[in-house]
């Protein structure tokens, strides 16, 4: 045998292996990319249900009798009236004319636990804003269900948290046609609640807003000024080689131990609050910075000399031509990268757990020195709670979250083409 | 409050002298031409009436609570300065409780204290105020003069933005100095109450500490092998599932794949990266921790419900694309004559990788395996949803181990004393944390800095 042969007797073999081995690389891609379409898939179909809500409509007595105000109507009704009405006994009465053959305590108490708690904040609400409806007629007001009442209407899936009382209840309210389902839209003006069908995410929403803000304001003028002087005026030598090193570093320490620096530093040295955006802000712009910092120097390199030589033999100082000429050619790469670092900053949820941002805060953050939570600390918080509703609402709000990085990057696509085609 | 409007009243007389300076400029008709653009005079005038105004009054911040304190010394009564340390002690707390309540004292000497203290006080804030007015009329004068014009406005201005640039790219080495110092400094009072030895070699690891000193079990122990060994699991599991996988994506994309394919697929694995890792860390939780579970339970293994193999692979998952995008990087570094070479003398595409590309970017796939490595130990987010919180010293993926960072959150959250032991711990698992991953990044970085040069 000469050596032709003896190769070609090995081909076939080898070429199998050829094959497999591209197999194996479509393989690691193609997984990659059905984790990914699994995971997508998975989080959509558990938030669904958040989105929708179960309303029972019921009809609440108005004249003045029944809320046991005084019979003379040409007093009116003022606040202190207001407050005195019983809502909830008004609406534990309407629940009660709607099943008059329920007369056992116990079977009274699964009744009236058809309700959301917050149903009598959200009658005496409809009350305050239109006071003309006391002492007219009945008033027919669509209430929310409890979350477990909810939970079971919407996916028909009997629990153990449901009894079999309630679900006859249901069925004849069903028959009435005074049950739906409705938009969920408290899911996005209401704050965090105990009560999953009264929780929504604004408040983690404008945590998140006035979090990021400081984080803008921070790391984005930070950022530029260390990228122009590292890029355009500092001097080889040891101090701007370690500033280098401690950038690249920074880059890849894990963010917790940001959180760390934040709660020894800004809260126990400076003795800043906990929980605000303020300090979670400061702890996300030094997280963010050598991501600023690192694009900012490529944007800042890629101008070309031509443009600063130019700039420099029209009689320019070096500080003009970097602040006339070079900055605002790097602008959109600048931008870019802030944009990416503010997507980072806003998925991220380690730092933020150790400065305290993880309250049960129902109020809405005002500004940077209130008490708020942030959008994934608010997911870590949901997912966490034993009620089965707030699982759909842990997923609402990851998809929310995810929309908003999805716009995030998107925009510093659309930001990066655009400016690539002017040139 | 005062200080807010001491600030606001500075920044409008700088901006005042601002524009004063800038028409005065504009008018300017001197004997000979103006060095400088006019707004370079202005900002030299705003700077000159702003800043030593600011200047004064950090320092006053700094040094006014200390001149207070002294005068309240000063005043104390004969009888109870002379007292031993403690009582004195006792009676100045007293003072500043009356002060920061604003309360009246019934101890009629503590009022009267109060009273010096609160006009001291009074006296140094109309001190600070005029001051400050007249460095900044100081300043506007000193601008609007004719001395503004015999200096280089420009190269003032330059020279102070300049400062003012190194300064912000000294943020980078403030801010990793205060990692170190901060989480060094508590880990040091953390090992001043119990040893490092125990800390490095103990395998067991409870660190409740009680109320009352009397309390049973109430010393809690601190041994971390448990964390380190439950880390390593973890991240082990992860660098089993992200190594091969990311390395045959970067393979494929980067010597199979058609420009076309990869111009979408490699954005579309990036956004593995780009997923926050709380999301992660709920599909872990509610996704693949039960699926696990049931599918363990359906052979007849017991899978515990939060088993250190769900957090593995999904953390595995989330870091592929650094790996593959690091290693194709360096695959695509590798010199194409290389590649013509080893296909020349007959070999087939997979053999010239297997026998000639990797091997050449070995040392570049072994940094990105490394940074990746220590990506996976930093992780926190998806071992805290879903790895658990019992230390358990195994090394079986199907049980709950629970790793440094899930402690060090544990520790950390909720409200205890920032003194006890139990949250110090915290900070000497952010050393171990931070020295780890700092060591894994600096190796990964020079060897792939040497093998560039190799290259190169």
């Amino acid at each position: 045998m000469n050596n032709t042969e003896i190769v070609k007797a090995g081909l076939r073999k080898r070429y199998a292996r050829e094959k497999r081995f591209q197999f194996y690389g479509k393989a690691a891609v193609m997984s990659g990319f059905i984790f990914l379409i699994f995971l997508l898939f998975d989080i959509t179909s558990k938030a669904v249900p958040a989105f929708s809500i179960t309303e029972i409509l019921l009809d609440i007595p108005m004249d003045r009798v029944a809320l046991n105000l005084s019979n003379d109507e040409s007093l009116g009704v003022n606040d202190a009236d207001l407050t005195s009405i019983d809502y909830a006994g008004l609406i534990k009465k309407s629940l009660r004319a709607q099943f008059p053959e329920v007369t056992k305590r116990k079977d009274k108490k699964r009744l009236y636990q058809l309700i959301s708690s917050g149903a009598e904040f959200e009658l005496r609400r409809q009350l305050a804003d239109n006071p003309r409806l006391i002492g007219g007629e009945p008033l027919s007001v669509w209430f929310k269900a409890d979350d477990d009442i909810d939970t079971f209407y919407k996916l028909e899936r009997v629990t153990s948290r449901i009894k079999p009382e309630q679900i006859e209840f249901i069925e004849s309210l069903k028959i009435q046609s005074r049950i739906r389902t409705a938009l969920n839209w408290d899911f996005f003006t209401n704050s965090d609640s105990r009560e999953p069908e009264q929780a929504g995410i604004k408040g983690a929403l404008l945590g998140s807003f006035w979090t990021l803000l400081v984080t803008l304001m921070v790391s984005l003028p930070v950022g530029i000024a260390a990228a122009i002087y590292l890029e355009e005026f500092a001097p080889q030598n040891r101090l701007t080689d370690f500033i280098e090193i401690n950038i690249n570093n920074l880059a890849a320490v894990p963010s917790i131990v940001f959180g760390l620096l934040g709660l020894a530093v800004f809260i126990n040295f400076f003795g800043m609050p906990r929980s605000a955006p303020l300090v979670g802000g400061l702890v996300l712009s030094l997280m963010t910075l050598p991501t600023i910092i690192i694009s900012s120097r490529a944007a800042i390199k890629s101008v070309p000399p031509s443009l600063k030589e130019a700039a420099l033999g029209l009689g320019a100082s070096h500080m003009q031509m970097v602040f006339h000429h070079v900055l605002p050619q790097a602008m959109p790469g600048v931008l870019t990268g802030a944009i990416i670092g503010m997507a980072q900053a806003l998925g991220e949820t380690a730092p933020l757990l150790m400065i305290g941002m993880v309250a049960f805060i129902v109020d809405v953050p005002g500004g940077a020195l209130d008490s708020a939570t942030v959008l994934p600390v608010q997911i870590y918080l949901w997912s966490d709670s034993p009620e089965r509703a707030f699982t759909a609402l842990t997923a609402a709000t990851i998809l929310v979250l995810l929309a908003f990085l999805a716009v995030m990057n998107a925009l510093a696509i659309m930001l990066r083409t655009y400016f690539e085609r002017q040139r | 409050m005062t200080t807010t409007y001491l600030f606001l009243m500075i920044a409008g007389l700088g901006l005042l002298a601002f524009f004063l300076s800038f028409q005065r400029t504009v008018r300017y008709s001197g004997p000979k031409r103006l060095r400088s653009l006019p707004h370079h005079y202005a900002s030299l005038t705003a700077v000159w009436t702003a800043v030593p105004a600011v200047l004064l009054m950090i320092v006053w911040a700094i040094i006014e609570p200390g001149y207070l304190q002294q005068k309240i010394e000063t005043n104390l009564p004969v009888e109870i300065a002379g007292q031993s340390a403690q009582v004195v002690e006792l009676y100045l707390n007293k003072v500043h409780l009356a002060i920061a309540n604003q309360v009246v004292d019934a101890d009629p000497v503590v009022q009267s204290l109060v009273i010096a203290y609160e006009k001291a006080a009074l006296n140094s804030r109309y001190l600070n105020t005029a001051m400050v007015l007249v460095l900044c009329l100081g300043g506007i004068v000193a601008g609007l003069s004719n001395l503004l014009f015999k200096v280089h406005a420009r190269a003032g201005i330059e020279r102070l933005l300049k400062v003012l640039l190194i300064l912000c790219s000294g943020v980078a080495i403030v801010t990793t100095i205060g990692i170190v110092l901060s989480v060094l400094f508590e880990a040091l009072r953390f090992f001043n109450a119990v040893s490092v030895f125990d800390f490095m070699f103990g395998t067991a690891w409870s660190p409740q500490t009680s109320i009352r000193s009397d309390q049973v079990g109430s010393s809690g122990s601190f041994g971390a092998v448990p964390l380190f060994l439950g880390t390593m699991l973890i991240s082990f599991i992860a660098m089993f599932i992200a190594v091969p996988v990311g390395l045959m994506t970067a393979i494929y994309l980067s010597e199979y794949a058609t420009p076309r394919f990869r111009i979408i697929a490699k954005p579309a694995l990036e956004v593995l990266a780009g997923i926050p890792t709380v999301v992660y860390g709920f599909f872990a939780a509610l996704t693949v921790a039960p699926f696990i579970r049931d599918v363990g339970e359906s052979i007849g293994l017991s899978v515990a419900s939060e088993s250190a193999l769900a957090a593995g692979i999904v953390m595995g998952v989330m870091i592929i694309p650094f790996v593959s995008s690091l290693s194709d990087d360096v695959i695509k570094a590798v010199p194409q004559a290389m590649r013509d070479g080893s296909l020349a003398l007959g070999a087939t595409q997979s053999e010239t990788i297997k026998k000639v590309i990797i091997p050449a970017a070995l040392p570049g796939i072994v940094g990105s395996v490394l940074l990746a490595a220590s990506r996976a130990i930093g992780e926190t987010m998806i071992v805290v949803m879903a790895a658990g919180l019992a230390a358990n010293l195994t090394i079986n993926p199907l049980e709950a181990v629970t790793t440094v960072t899930v402690q060090i959150v544990t520790l950390l959250t909720g409200d205890q004393e920032f003194d006890s032991p139990k949250t110090l711990a915290a900070f000497a698992l952010g050393l171990m944390l931070f020295v780890t991953t700092l060591l894994l990044n600096i190796i990964a970085l020079h060897v792939v800095r040497r093998y560039r040069e190799q290259y190169e």
